[in-house]
């Protein structure tokens, strides 16, 4: 536990110390901002409409499903972008540089180097999250939203996020090259993002393993309110394959 | 507290160490000599379990480098070709990470990393950056990793190259004091280096060990000099030339 927690404690140190953390939290907290401003401002105008639409018979705007749902799904977007940004490094900077060789040769085992490794992106993946939620609060304090799905939103998105991260930090283990290693991941999430499309021209089985795979619709459960397990399950798997394939990876490296 | 037995080391057809063989007791500084390629990095890097070995075997500490290689980790320091440093870390801070990594209780750390810092000649250094010290300093501080939690065993791979001539003395008495409680192996391709710091040496050549002998047994009848540009095989007198010249 104390190497984890040494490994982990050295790794945030280099997320904050170089100026990587703070331009992809300030970059994730600009982008949010501008698409929540952007969904709130097409509430605004679906709301001047709302008599039209009743006449109509059309469902009423609503604070939930224009705003949080629109951002929360943006944010995804963003996220296929920017997690590797944050994982690229983290292992390959220490194949490059030898510190690698102090790390095996070290009494810590692959598994330790491994979760301390994946214990710092979690924490700066939860301060970047936590601070864009700013955005859902001030839904919360300035209007009448549901909040349950809200809360139950932001979880989901958190874990398709430690989903991505996991995955790409699998990635960098794989190599000693950032580049490589960021466009590489980069490339899998972006692929995992699109992955239900075959599922339009499916159908049976098939067609339902294409979405259930699909981290869109998997996150969608969760910002409707509906925490089931097969979606948990789903983003514990993602985490625990890229934590696997790390742990292979580095295991690999040692007995070559 | 090193056994080397019948060592090899392959990657692909290629035959970095061959057959290699040697002992270190306790005490004792152990120069591993050789030309340039070889093989005292691959050797160096299979004894401190970062390559597991293609045959044979060796223990160090008294333990298997493959089978107890967690053991063995836990009683070695080892100071790679290249030391081993976080850039974006104080020497301080780094000194602090490696103790936690390598089991330095935590009552005795901060006072564990003040006697490395005193004993390898950092301590002006100690709030600056790894990225912004020169060379000799990166060495002095990768020296100090691998001592922090006194180890049983030091491995050294070319501790004093690209120094200048008076941070290699300062470096070289350095190892002499640590001789005195570690058993320590050093690769070096200066042959006075082994003549001034060690009381054993091994030499080797294309992968092979072709001397083993204690350096007091040595200068009675031969130089070292004369020992070692013997011992290499003909097509490497030029290589071995190069190493008695440069440390002259």
């Amino acid at each position: 536990m104390r190497n984890i927690l040494a490994i982990c404690k050295r790794e945030l140190l280099s997320f904050f110390v170089s100026p990587i953390a703070y331009f992809v939290i300030t970059g994730f907290t600009l982008l949010v901002g501008f698409f929540f401003f952007n969904y709130f401002s097409l509430f605004l105008r679906m709301y001047q409409m709302a008599p039209y639409l009743q006449m109509r018979g059309m469902p009423m705007p609503n604070l939930n499903q224009t705003i949080i749902e629109g951002v929360y799904q943006t944010m995804l977007v963003i996220l296929v972008f920017l997690v590797p940004l944050l994982t690229m490094r983290i292992v390959a900077e220490d194949k490059r540089r030898g510190t690698f060789e102090l790390l095996l040769t070290s009494p810590v085992s692959v598994s330790e180097i491994v979760l301390g490794k994946y214990l710092s992106l979690a924490v700066v993946i939860f301060v970047m999250l936590a601070i864009t939620f700013i955005f859902p609060l001030l839904l919360i304090v300035y209007g009448t939203p549901e909040v349950p799905p809200i809360l139950s939103g932001f979880v989901g998105v958190l874990l398709c996020t430690l989903g991505f991260a996991s995955i790409g930090m699998a990635v960098s283990s794989f190599t000693e090259n950032q580049i490589v290693a960021g466009v590489s991941s980069m490339v899998t999430l972006l692929l995992l993002y699109v992955i239900q499309a075959p599922a339009e021209s499916l159908d049976g089985t098939a067609a339902a393993v294409f979405r259930y795979l699909s981290p869109v619709d998997q996150v969608q459960d969760f910002v409707r309110g509906v925490v089931t397990l097969k979606s948990t399950v789903y983003f514990l798997s993602m985490i625990v394959l890229g934590l696997f394939l790390s742990q292979r990876a580095l295991d690999a490296l040692r007995w070559r | 507290m090193i056994e080397v037995r019948n060592l090899c080391k392959s990657y692909g057809d290629y035959k970095a160490v061959i057959d290699v063989s040697f002992t270190a007791a306790k005490g004792q500084i152990v120069g591993f000599l050789g030309p340039n390629g070889a093989g005292k990095t691959t050797t160096i890097r299979m004894l401190s379990t970062f390559l597991p070995p293609t045959s044979g075997s060796a223990t160090v500490a008294g333990f298997d480098i493959v089978a107890q290689s967690d053991e063995v980790r836990r009683r070695i320091g080892y100071l790679p070709e290249n030391p081993p440093l976080y850039g974006e870390m104080t020497v301080e801070e780094y000194l602090r990470f490696v103790g936690d990594i390598k089991g330095v209780p935590r009552a005795s750390l901060r006072s564990r990393i003040s006697e490395v810092l005193e004993r390898c000649f950092i301590v002006d250094v100690r709030r600056k950056l790894c990225q912004h010290l020169s060379r000799g300093y990166r060495q002095r501080v990768g020296l100090a990793q691998a001592i922090i939690h006194e180890p049983e065993v030091i491995i050294l791979d070319e501790p004093t190259s690209g120094l200048d001539p008076r941070q290699i003395i300062e470096i070289r008495q350095l190892i002499k004091s640590l001789g005195r409680d570690h058993t320590v192996l050093l690769s070096t391709h200066i042959l006075p280096e082994v003549s001034m710091v060690c009381n054993k040496v091994v030499i080797i050549s294309r992968g092979r060990v072709v001397m083993e002998s204690l350096l007091s047994e040595l200068s009675r009848d031969k130089s070292l000099e004369q020992v070692f540009l013997e011992s290499v095989s003909r097509e490497e007198v030029v290589d071995a030339a190069a190493c008695v010249n440069q440390g002259a």
